[in-house]
């Protein structure tokens, strides 16, 4: 909303510039985006000038030589190229040195030979007009030399307010009036439409019905003797200043009043209503109307029209027909101004794509009453501007529900109490008043606050007692309030279980080296493809949506290798190419069996972990570190679940898109004991060549996990175990097996075998060699046995070693010496 | 035979204080006090000396014995330190090669960092940390939070849609609700999370990160939740920094207000050097977030689980991680959070 200051000091005038009324109203809840300067940015060097001689340039054939009156003591001579230019005309002169609103500084100049001491200005020049066909002639009764600034609005300063969806009163200059009132204490001048020249009554020769209730009230008014032309300087003036472009006496008029109320309008040419008759209704389907900007528009039964005789004439509050247009011939206008339904207004105008100053302010809701306000300026303005004459009466038809806006409003209760209690601080019952009554609030006083009746242009936002705290807060300013810090009582801040272990992990791959990223929750529709998943594969069954603003963004993410392997490619192919990376974040399955219309009952956080290009960085030691591979991205898998204090183990398992010879699935240990269970919880492996390639990625090992079933698996409060009082027995172990025992079953084997004495197992050594013979593999194991009772003897510890031999045995494996 | 004796013991002492090196000390220890040495055979020999001369020789040749071991053990441990000042030496190294490190340096990204930060602050006082779906149903995102039928944010345009009633939450706000359905008041709660919105630019992304905040308890002020906001901005931007409240406009709150910190880039709006501050346009606040007294309306659609609007209160408030991150560390776009490049992880 454009708001110039000219126009609104004739309303309220603060006694404080452009600057500080802005600050002002941004304190008071209406932003102001901009404060622009329309016109000419200072006054210096325009001035009246009249016309003594215009005679036709040597050497230009479209030039005239004109003598001007600026003045001085003598006139002097300007060059100008308009045809209308005549001697004796009163015109305006921009003399050398003055600054033109496009900022260019006027010089004097030789134009093909003849010097020129200045330029005679059209409309456009000063941005009073789109006029620029010749130059702007003016009242004779101004005297040359006076300032041009006295004769027109050359410079106005103009707020652009950003207002909110709340207030649809404040699209409007004497809306805006109203609050600077309030927020100023300036006077505020009784509104336009306070003497309507129009009567009420019936109006002779129309017939208006309304038959849908999106139409909460219908008025109209018959102008007859209009004259249709351009209108007056200041009016053109003002609806440049406020942003809108002048077009003829009557449009403009419908467009000043708008602009002024807050209300809009629609003229129809009388001529050209069909049968006299209108009726508003919904439209049906495959009807369809020819609009004000030359294009043909198929409606629906959702869009609100106005029809007369021969069909739809007008969009209701979003765009005239062009059949009824108002055009030069026209002598007899029907002025709308109708109350429309704001929801409604706002789908027609999205689903047309036509949004207007009209539909902008309807879609917002607007009151009943504002459509005589309008009809009221509108009138008075037609009869000063147009030559028209109003007939008598007015057709004021309401929709289906009534007059209900002549219902008494009922008051609402504003209590002192509730005030101080929900800002923090007391406000006086008398302030309270003034700010509300300055908002055109009516106050009464009860005996715990005051009682108070909203007015119709603040009536549907203002419902509630919160409403008019919120009034009165924002008047006397929220910023006054004091710093306080809420009563804490018994509310304890901290982080959860999971949150914490959640954030330990993180920590634990930032120190271990890795990045973190934060890639898009969306998944192009040919990850699934690209990672080869199968048809059954859940991961396959994403959430689609609906509205992507690319195609790429049309799913939601099951898995976050795809956002990994995305950034690994996008960094490698920048010359970056070792790349240690993860991310921690939630993926949306959809659960088989779960309605696709309801949001899924489970977001699942994932923790994604991704490994190309060396292992570690080079350095002036290791030139050449090795490449990671699967056992780099278990060991980062290993550092993060011993971290968690999770038990966990892997077991060969494939994935698709996983090499199939270097690739396991992760398993967690819940609980302890007879109860403990297994659950797998994701995948580790290096990529499948091919589908690294297709990334255009070199060997890439990565892990992604289920976290929330990691950290689910965490242990609680660890208990203390007893280190100190016994010793550890320490042995080395080295068995042959075959080939194809893994290394987790070994361990698995020697720990049960072990028992509770068996404290620890780990493969610390693994040979292959020709000694040994094809098809077998010899581990050294390091075993520690320990007992929180009691020393062990070498009797317990041989037990339980030969328990192990043995077990060791069935397994097929041979010990070393 | 005694002088002898002290003969032995002046050689000895002479080729001791003579050796340069450990391994000339070990030749001169041999040489005079190994197994074939005249001194210790002497001392061996003393049981077949007279017996009027086994005292006297036997305590001679022990003293120069003794006297010699003294000698060689200093030596050797002058020896030793002038040889490990030489080892020493001979192993300098060149203290400005770079390390070798025991793992390279990573990092949380930025975004988190920042979160985490404002997520301490707010535990620091008294709030929890609660997170929610980002596939939501519209009557968490927009109805229980008063956004009316006709309200813009629900246009396809401005949200994504997954079903007809089921959006991507275009705010945390929706957990306000989910929260209060939760757990009765007293309610502190902050709620950092992905949200969602039709927008694209330098200063847009599609997806992005909100912290909601959420106090009720049955005396929660403005002016508490300004005291919460100054200590908030104070921990996040500095000691000097001031808050201001504007009054505007959110569908679920009553009184809304917007929140400006002072700038912390600039005096008045200028640089030192004249020029206007770009980060507050010259205004010397910054926006930082949107938030007000909970809407009674939205306390009606929780009522049943202890919030009814006559009896508690309460502030709420929501703001952008990017933005705290881009203010504070000066990204200039927006979109360089998602592209993830290590060169801009790596910075922080």
């Amino acid at each position: 909303m454009k708001v110039p200051l000219s126009w609104l000091h004739e309303y309220t005038r603060p006694d404080m510039d452009a600057l500080a009324l802005a600050e002002r109203l941004a304190m008071t809840g209406t932003e102001v985006e901009r404060v622009l300067r329309h016109g000419v940015a200072a006054l210096d060097g325009f001035v009246v000038g009249r016309v003594l001689a215009a005679e036709q340039h040597p050497n230009a054939d479209r030039l005239r030589v004109c003598r001007v009156d600026v003045g001085g003591e003598a006139p002097v001579q300007i060059v100008c190229g308009a045809p209308n230019v005549a001697a004796g005309q009163t015109v305006a002169v921009a003399q050398p040195g003055a600054v033109m609103p496009d900022g260019t500084r006027l010089r004097e100049a030789k134009l093909r030979g003849e010097p020129s001491e200045g330029m005679i200005l059209s409309e456009r020049e000063l941005e009073l007009s789109a006029e620029h066909d010749g130059i702007m002639v003016l009242a004779d009764e101004l005297m040359p030399g006076q300032p041009l600034a006295e004769a027109l609005t050359i410079a106005d300063d103009v707020l652009e307010l950003e207002i909110t969806p709340n207030r649809p009163d404040c699209l409007a200059i004497y809306g805006v009036a109203r609050e600077v009132h309030a927020a100023t204490g300036a006077p505020l001048a009784p509104p336009p439409w306070t003497h309507d020249p129009g009567s009420m009554g019936p109006l002779a020769g129309v017939e208006i019905a309304v038959e849908t209730d999106r139409c909460a009230r219908f008025t109209a008014r018959v102008f007859e003797d209009v004259t249709i032309g351009p209108s007056p300087a200041w009016l053109k003036a003002r609806l440049m200043a406020a942003g809108q472009r002048p077009i003829s006496n009557v449009v403009d008029i419908t467009n000043y009043v708008m602009l002024l109320t807050g209300h809009p309008l629609h003229a129809f040419d009388l001529d050209r209503v069909e049968g006299g008759r209108l009726v508003v209704r919904q439209a049906r389907a495959g009807e369809t109307i020819d609009t004000l900007d030359g294009t043909t528009r198929e409606l629906d039964p959702d869009t609100t029209i106005i029809c007369d005789a021969q069909g739809p004439t007008s969009i209701a509050g979003v765009m005239g027909g062009a059949r009824s247009e108002v055009h030069p011939g026209t002598t007899r206008v029907l002025l709308e101004s109708a109350t429309w339904d704001g929801p409604s207004i706002q789908r027609t105008s999205t689903r047309l794509g036509l949004r207007s100053e009209a539909s902008a302010r309807f879609e917002k809701g607007l009151a009943p009453e504002q459509a005589l306000e309008a009809q009221a300026v509108a009138t008075r303005l037609l009869i000063d501007l147009a030559g028209a004459r109003v007939a008598p009466g007015t057709s004021d038809v309401a929709g289906p529900a009534g007059r209900w806006w002549e219902r008494p409003p009922q008051p609402i209760r504003l209590r002192d109490l509730r005030v101080d209690g929900l800002l923090g601080t007391p406000v006086d019952r008398e302030r309270s008043a003034a700010i509300l009554t300055a908002l055109g609030f009516a106050t009464a006083d009860a005996d715990d606050g005051l009682d108070v009746v909203v007015p119709h242009f603040r009536r549907a936002d203002v419902t509630r007692e919160a409403d008019l705290i919120e009034e009165v807060a924002r008047i006397d300013g929220v910023d006054n309030l004091p710093a306080t810090l809420p009563a804490r009582r018994d509310a304890v801040g901290r982080l959860t279980e999971s949150q914490r272990l959640r954030r330990r992990a993180s920590d634990t791959l930032a120190g271990a080296g890795l990045h973190e990223i934060l890639g898009w929750s969306w998944s192009p529709p040919e990850l699934a493809d690209r990672l080869r998943l199968g048809a059954d594969d859940p991961r396959r069954r994403m959430i689609r949506v609906e509205n992507p603003m690319s195609a790429d963004q049309g799913l939601l993410r099951t898995m976050l290798v795809g956002s990994l392997l995305d950034v690994a490619r996008r960094n490698v192919t920048r010359g970056i190419a070792d790349v240690a990376i993860f991310e921690a974040g939630a993926v949306y399955p959809v659960a088989r069996g779960t309605d696709p219309r309801e949001p899924p009952p489970r977001e699942p956080r994932h923790l994604g972990v991704l490994l190309t290009g060396a292992a570690r960085p080079a350095t002036w030691r290791e030139p050449q570190p090795p490449a990671a591979d699967f056992f780099a991205a278990k060991g980062v898998l290993e550092l993060l679940l011993e971290t968690l204090r999770v038990g966990w183990r892997v077991e060969a398992a494939t994935e698709p898109f996983l090499h199939p010879g270097r690739s396991a699935a992760v398993l967690v240990r819940e609980g302890a004991g007879d109860d403990a269970r297994e659950t797998r919880v994701g995948w580790l492996g290096e990529l499948h060549p091919a589908i690294a390639a297709d990334w255009e990625l070199d060997r890439v090992a990565a892990f992604e996990l289920d976290l929330d079933a990691v950290i689910a698996a965490a242990p609680g409060a660890v208990r203390y175990e007893d280190y100190t009082s016994f010793p550890e027995v320490r042995q080395d172990l080295a068995v042959v097996v075959p080939d194809d025992i893994a290394a987790g079953e070994v361990v698995r084997v020697v720990r049960e075998a072990g028992g509770p004495l068996l404290a620890s197992a780990e493969v610390f050594d693994v040979y292959r060699g020709e000694q040994l013979g094809e098809g077998t593999v010899s581990l050294a194991l390091r075993l520690a046995f320990r007992s929180p009772e009691r020393t062990l003897t070498d009797e317990d510890v041989s037990a339980r070693r030969a328990k192990i031999e043995a077990a060791l045995a069935q397994l097929g494996g041979s010990l070393r010496a | 035979m005694i002088d002898r004796i002290e003969e032995l013991r002046a050689a000895g002492a002479a080729e001791v204080a003579a050796a340069t090196s450990s391994e000339a000390l070990e030749q001169a220890r041999v040489r005079h006090l190994g197994r074939r040495a005249e001194l210790p055979n002497l001392l061996r020999g003393v049981a077949e000396l007279p017996p009027e001369q086994r005292g006297a020789v036997g305590r001679a040749a022990n003293v120069a014995r003794k006297a010699l071991e003294t000698l060689i053990e200093r030596r050797g441990g002058e020896l030793a330190a002038s040889e490990l000042d030489a080892q020493l030496a001979r192993d300098r190294v060149d203290v400005t090669l770079p390390g070798a490190p025991a793992l390279p340096a990573g990092g949380l990204h930025l975004l988190t960092q920042t979160q985490r930060e404002i997520e301490d602050v707010f535990i620091g006082m008294g709030f929890n940390v609660a997170e929610g779906p980002e596939v939501e149903h519209i009557h968490y995102n927009f109805d229980a939070l008063n956004h009316d039928a006709a309200h813009p944010a629900r246009l396809r345009s401005d949200t994504f849609y997954v079903a007809d009633e089921v959006v991507l939450r275009t705010h945390t706000s929706p957990m306000q609700v989910r929260a209060m359905e939760q757990q009765p008041p007293p309610i502190f709660i902050i709620v950092p999370g992905r949200v969602y919105r039709r927008d694209s630019d330098a200063t847009h992304t599609p997806q992005f990160h909100q912290i909601e905040g959420l106090a009720v308890d049955v005396d929660i002020t403005l002016a508490d939740l300004r005291g919460t906001l100054l200590q908030f901005a104070r921990a996040i931007f500095g000691d000097e920094r001031q808050v201001r409240l504007r009054p505007h406009f959110f569908p679920f709150t009553e009184p809304s207000v917007e929140v400006d910190v002072s700038c912390f880039n600039c005096t008045d709006g200028l640089l030192a050097d004249g020029s206007r501050c770009p980060l507050c346009k010259g205004t010397s606040w910054i926006e930082i977030l949107g938030a007000g007294m909970v809407d009674p309306n939205v306390f009606g659609y929780v009522r049943e689980y202890g919030y009814d609007p006559e009896r508690i209160q309460g502030f709420a408030f929501g703001m952008g991680v990017e933005r705290i991150a881009f203010l504070k560390h000066g990204v200039s776009d927006l979109r360089l959070f998602y592209d993830n490049d290590l060169r801009f992880l790596r910075q922080f």
